[in-house]
């Protein structure tokens, strides 16, 4: 895993090329704030609220959503993980991909689920996420809330809730680096070098 | 994963990943919708050649929830009973365009020569006297949990796998896995029943069940194979109960907490006692259970992914 506590436009291992921060620890925490309060206010208040992040980064960052939103209203709301590797649509294109962990805390039944992820890309990913709840039950609604919306959308999809749009072309590369799983807490666009191959960081759906 | 042959030709990490993903799909087995759509449109074809009851089914509904088509084919009442080889009606199978075959025959090494014919995935799901590996894998699920969690916590368990050794595909696929993950297994039988060559396993060998009872933390019964047996390995069933069965007396030998496995089917009161199958610490219901998430596991492995031939 890239350790990107060294400053923006140096190379990390597995050279991604020269990195642009967007957004730093401070901008993701407001963001996160700021969506908190939009996630209340659709939802008009915290009832019936499930947080269901999508592993890696979307748990964690519902966790940072679920905390914010227990400052702004003072309710913990449930948060768990939605895994949507056997929902993919690429699964044949790829060798056998590591399955991740799903655990929905409550009742999924007649709950205001909102889907957490950080980059939305293509959509495909949402649309799995989507068959995963499916077969977990029938919320009520469905929402989606994601850090980094980067464009080129692939399917009829669009979050709810969205920390930064960033328009991006398709050949860069948008890395979400979070505490939980990455150490440091910041959004770099790189693009990289032709002959690069793909990195475990990208976040390319 | 290409195919899986043998306890052996899985490393501990291997063992790991499948444990881990079985848990995940365990979690399955209790939901209302028990489907996943991983292994849409590809085609599981069972092929046995010996009579199963919970391997065959726990195939089937493995494959079944996860979402690939699943058709069962046994020797009686198949082709199989007019004649027909190993080898043609593999390839007859294979011919139909099936991407994995669970294969379980009487002879030693079948699924090994299946391989060479035919491109699909092939699972051993039990062949003559020599390896069961699902069934070493899900008893190696069940007593995870029961050691408390992670592969770490088989270090130097002592595992007793009492019974019929000789002619036993579990307890020689259950001696290469505990191995592998750091148990120390204890072989317990009659020496009519215990192989010859034993020594190359590599364990603790022992005769005499009361003395190896209490320093264990699990006994695995193995089942008296009846069908198995030619006559001449132990005089009457009720001497074999006498010496190797769990009996009411030998459970209460049993530490606090040790776990009691049986592959099943139980011969009650013959190999095991009825006080022992039900008893708390029995976990012979939660080994069936396993063997649907161990084998839903498995099957995502070999084919979850891109076709590598």
């Amino acid at each position: 895993m890239a350790d990107s506590t060294s400053p923006p436009g140096t190379a990390d291992a597995g050279d991604p090329g020269p990195q642009r921060v967007v957004l730093d620890a401070e901008d993701i925490s407001r963001a996160l704030t700021r969506m908190a309060h939009q996630i209340l206010e659709t939802n008009r208040g915290a009832h019936g609220l499930v947080l269901a992040g999508i592993p890696r980064r979307g748990v964690p960052l519902a966790e940072r959503l679920a905390a914010a939103i227990e400052a702004a209203e003072g309710v913990r709301i449930p948060v768990g993980a939605l895994d949507i590797t056997m929902y993919r649509d690429d699964l044949r294109s790829h060798p056998t991909r590591p399955v991740g962990h799903t655990r929905m805390p409550a009742a999924v039944d007649d709950a205001v689920v909102v889907l957490v992820d950080d980059v939305l890309m293509s959509g495909r990913s949402v649309r799995a996420a989507l068959d995963a709840l499916g077969d977990l039950g029938r919320p009520r609604a469905v929402r989606l809330a994601v850090l980094v919306d980067r464009g080129h959308r692939q399917l009829p999809i669009r979050a709810d809730h969205v920390g930064k749009n960033l328009p991006t072309s398709a050949d860069e590369r948008v890395l979400v680096r979070l505490e939980e799983t990455d150490g440091s807490t910041e959004v770099v666009i790189t693009k990289p070098a032709p002959e690069s191959g793909s990195s475990p960081q990208e976040a390319s759906l | 994963m290409r195919h899986l042959l043998s306890a052996a030709d899985l490393e501990p990490d291997d063992v790991t990943a499948i444990l881990d993903l079985a848990e995940e799909m365990a979690d399955v087995q209790h939901r209302s919708i028990k489907k996943l759509p991983a292994l849409r449109g590809r085609t599981v074809v069972n092929l046995f050649f010996e009579d199963s009851t919970r391997t065959r089914s726990s195939f089937e509904i493995a494959g079944k929830w996860l979402s690939a088509d699943v058709i069962n084919i046994s020797a009686k009442g198949s082709s199989v009973s007019k004649g027909e080889s190993l080898r043609d009606t593999v390839l007859t199978v294979a011919a139909m365009g099936v991407d994995a075959l669970v294969i379980r025959h009487m002879t030693s090494g079948a699924p090994q020569q299946v391989t060479g014919w035919i491109d699909a995935h092939v699972v051993n799901a039990g062949d003559g006297t020599h390896e069961h590996p699902t069934q070493a894998l899900l008893d190696a699920f069940t007593l995870r949990r029961h050691f408390g969690g992670d592969t770490g916590s088989f270090a130097n368990r002592r595992i007793a796998i009492v019974g019929d050794i000789t002619h036993s595909r579990v307890a020689r696929s259950n001696v290469l896995l505990l191995k592998k993950l750091g148990a120390l297994p204890v072989l317990v039988a009659p020496p009519t029943l215990m192989p010859s060559g034993v020594d190359s396993w590599d364990c603790e060998v022992s005769t005499d069940l009361d003395a190896v009872l209490g320093g264990v933390d699990a006994v695995m019964m193995l089942r008296v194979q009846r069908e198995r047996m030619s006559g001449g390995f132990f005089p009457t069933p009720r001497e074999y109960t006498i010496g190797y069965g769990l009996t009411r007396d030998r459970l209460a030998a049993l530490k606090p907490g040790t776990a009691i496995c049986h592959p099943g089917p139980m011969n009650r009161g013959l190999e095991i006692s009825a006080d022992a199958a039900d008893a708390a610490n029995s976990l012979v219901l939660d080994q069936v259970a396993a063997g649907v998430a161990v084998r839903m596991s498995v099957l995502y492995q070999l084919l979850g992914g891109e076709d590598q031939q």
